[in-house]
């Protein structure tokens, strides 16, 4: 049964252009434009910090093949800094969103560089573990505040001018950062650059016969996943006006692990399926809350054994196109 | 009394023998997680569930069928072992010709089920568990008190690892492990069933976190969570001494251990976190870990 269960970590990748992408792309732009009528816009603006969340992550484990276990750093410290900015320096929302962003970049440079010096399984403990040691210093910081978290972060004037308390405004600014995060690592994956990235994931040694420096290559995509990372923890402080210890738990880190897998590894369109499934699941199964965590244990089981391609992926292999 | 940089010989003594006492299961973990990477070259992360499990089973045996904790320290190992050797049959199994990481993600999802479905009976609150009459009370050793119970379980630990050891690197048997892992290939071709000593290897590493769970109940209260924090460290114990050696594994256990301890003595609010800050150290300096072989 192993082997007729595809392996999409090794699976090759096929290139040229298709006409998939763009389809699904504009069908998730106009489901967004019209979901708020339909769906409580909070949900939305949930599952879109999410997917975008998922999207960072994917660019490392599904382009490069690096499994980070501690995604959950860049995500809740980069909360915890934009709403810090927002509520304690005044600091107006793109500002606090941009402190985010290069928090998640600052901390991917510190925890990539020490973590691609090993390979494989260590890689994925090495970041497991540095995200709990800025989870205790979380736990212990004053700024944190600890067990409340930091409490009625305000969302501010974007640019001055667009009044974010406004669910409607808000929930559009939510689309555009997610849908501009999106593109840019689209843009990623089919660059030069990203080219150079699934041949390190294909053979690393042969990338380097080649010539190239794969550390460097690997450390760059570890900061642009941790940044983007950042970018939606801290989207999400703003628009749900809380950074709190969840955020930063190795729990979290489990569940866009989850949200990916599920949806498609090394899928442009899966983490994004992935988050909103993962989510509504937690927020409309509400009788069946005690049992969220054995789900998501069953759903890991049965996405291993039974559908590494996860959804998006086996949809796409079913139609034979790229999603 | 003499004193230590202001600090009272007691409580640095004290700390010193937590210190041992959290050694004693980073240590044992860490032995299992090697023993498991070695033969299945999957990283087990279900490891720490399945010590939660042993502690469990001990809670049930002496709730429900009255056996106590010498009982215990048998049964619960050989219960929760054999259910690794299902999990290995039913699903590790499938996984050995794939990708490493789809390993951890299944035993990922594993330690989930398992933390999931106790926590959903027991709550998250900590159970107590009685420690067995015959270690209570302690020696004093005229500068500290030791408790009977701490000395057993370091004394303990130290066994079960070098017994571990011995069988490894000194017994028939671990020859054949210790050439399986090399080329299992060739090793079956030899008639040596190589899937029953996997299976097998799994089973007993397993059985071995279990066993720490046990000797961890009296200790630390039984809960749900208390293996999922703890295999964090572990893994970072496992980073730090590399997974290469048996020895290693145990020196590095019992080593990180008293200096957590003592951290507690001399920077308290770094005693969470100095593990993994060696960790980022020791890849700096030395980046295949200390016991490591570059791979």
């Amino acid at each position: 049964m192993a082997d007729r269960v595809a392996d999409p970590l090794t699976a090759p990748v096929s290139t040229g252009r298709s006409w998939s992408e763009p389809v699904a792309f504009i069908a998730m732009v106009v489901a967004l434009a019209i979901a708020p009528f339909f769906v409580y816009p909070l949900f939305l603006m949930q599952a879109l910090c999410f997917a975008l969340f998922a999207c960072a992550f994917n660019l490392l484990i599904g382009y490069v093949g690096l499994l980070s276990f501690g995604h959950a750093l860049y995500f809740g410290w980069a909360s915890y800094l934009a709403a810090h900015a927002a509520k304690v320096w005044g600091f107006p929302p793109e500002l606090a969103i941009l402190t985010g962003a290069l928090t998640g970049a600052g901390f991917g440079l510190v925890a990539g560089s020490l973590a691609i010096r090993r390979q494989g399984i260590y890689f994925a403990m090495i970041t497991l573990a540095l995200a709990q040691m800025m989870y205790f210093f979380a736990l212990q910081a004053k700024f944190t505040g600890g067990e409340d978290g930091i409490q009625a972060v305000p969302r501010g004037k974007l640019f001055g001018l667009l009044d974010l308390n406004n669910q409607m405004t808000m929930y559009t600014v939510v689309v555009i950062i997610f849908l501009a995060g999106f593109l840019f690592i689209y843009r990623i994956i089919h660059s030069p650059f990203g080219e150079v990235l699934k041949a390190i994931r294909e053979n690393e040694q042969r990338a380097i016969s080649l010539g190239y420096k794969t550390d460097r290559y690997k450390l760059v995509a570890f900061v642009l996943s941790a940044t983007l990372a950042g970018v939606a923890g801290a989207t999400k402080a703003i628009a749900f006006q809380i950074a709190s210890l969840t955020d930063v738990h190795w729990t979290m880190s489990g569940e866009v692990v989850l949200m990916t897998l599920l949806g498609g590894l090394g899928t442009i369109f899966g983490p994004v399926l992935g988050a909103f499934v993962i989510l509504a699941m937690q927020n409309y199964l509400n009788t069946l809350e005690q049992w969220v965590t054995v789900i998501q244990g069953v759903i890991f089981v049965a996405c291993v054994l039974l559908f590494r391609r996860g959804i998006i992926g086996e949809i796409a292999h079913l139609l034979r196109i790229r999603l | 009394m003499f004193e230590f940089l202001g600090i009272p010989p007691q409580a640095l003594f004290g700390q010193l023998l937590i210190g041992l006492i959290n050694g004693s299961f980073y240590a044992l973990l860490s032995l299992g997680l090697a023993v498991i990477f070695g033969m299945l070259n999957i990283i087990n992360f279900s490891h720490g569930a399945q010590y939660m499990m042993g502690a469990f089973v001990a809670f049930l045996l002496l709730q429900h069928l009255d056996i106590g904790y010498w009982g215990a320290l048998i049964v619960a190992p050989i219960v929760v072992g054999f259910t690794g050797v299902v999990i290995e049959r039913l699903f590790l199994q499938r996984l050995y010709k794939l990708d490493h990481l789809y390993g951890l993600l299944l035993t990922f999802g594993l330690a989930l089920i398992i933390e999931g479905v106790a926590r959903n009976y027991y709550g998250s609150a900590g159970l107590p568990y009685t420690m067995p009459d015959s270690l209570r009370g302690g020696q004093n050793l005229g500068f500290m008190f030791l408790p009977n119970y701490r000395a057993w379980v370091i004394v303990a630990s130290l066994t079960v690892c070098f017994g571990t050891w011995f069988v490894i690197e000194r017994t028939r048997l671990g020859a054949y492990l210790r050439a399986a892992t090399e080329n299992p290939t060739l090793v079956r071709a030899f008639g040596i069933n190589v899937p029953r000593m996997i299976t097998l290897t799994y089973g007993f590493g397993v059985a071995l976190a279990a066993f720490a769970g046990v000797m961890a109940a009296p200790v630390y209260n039984v809960s749900p969570q208390m293996g999922s924090e703890l295999i964090i460290v572990v893994f970072a114990v496992v980073v730090i001494g590399g997974m290469g050696s048996i020895l290693g594994a145990i020196v590095t256990g019992f080593g990180l251990g008293v200096i957590e301890g003592l951290t507690k003595v001399f920077f308290p609010e770094a005693s969470n976190t100095v593990i993994f800050v060696i960790m980022a150290i020791v890849l700096l300096v030395r980046p295949a870990g200390l016991f490591g072989r570059r791979a």
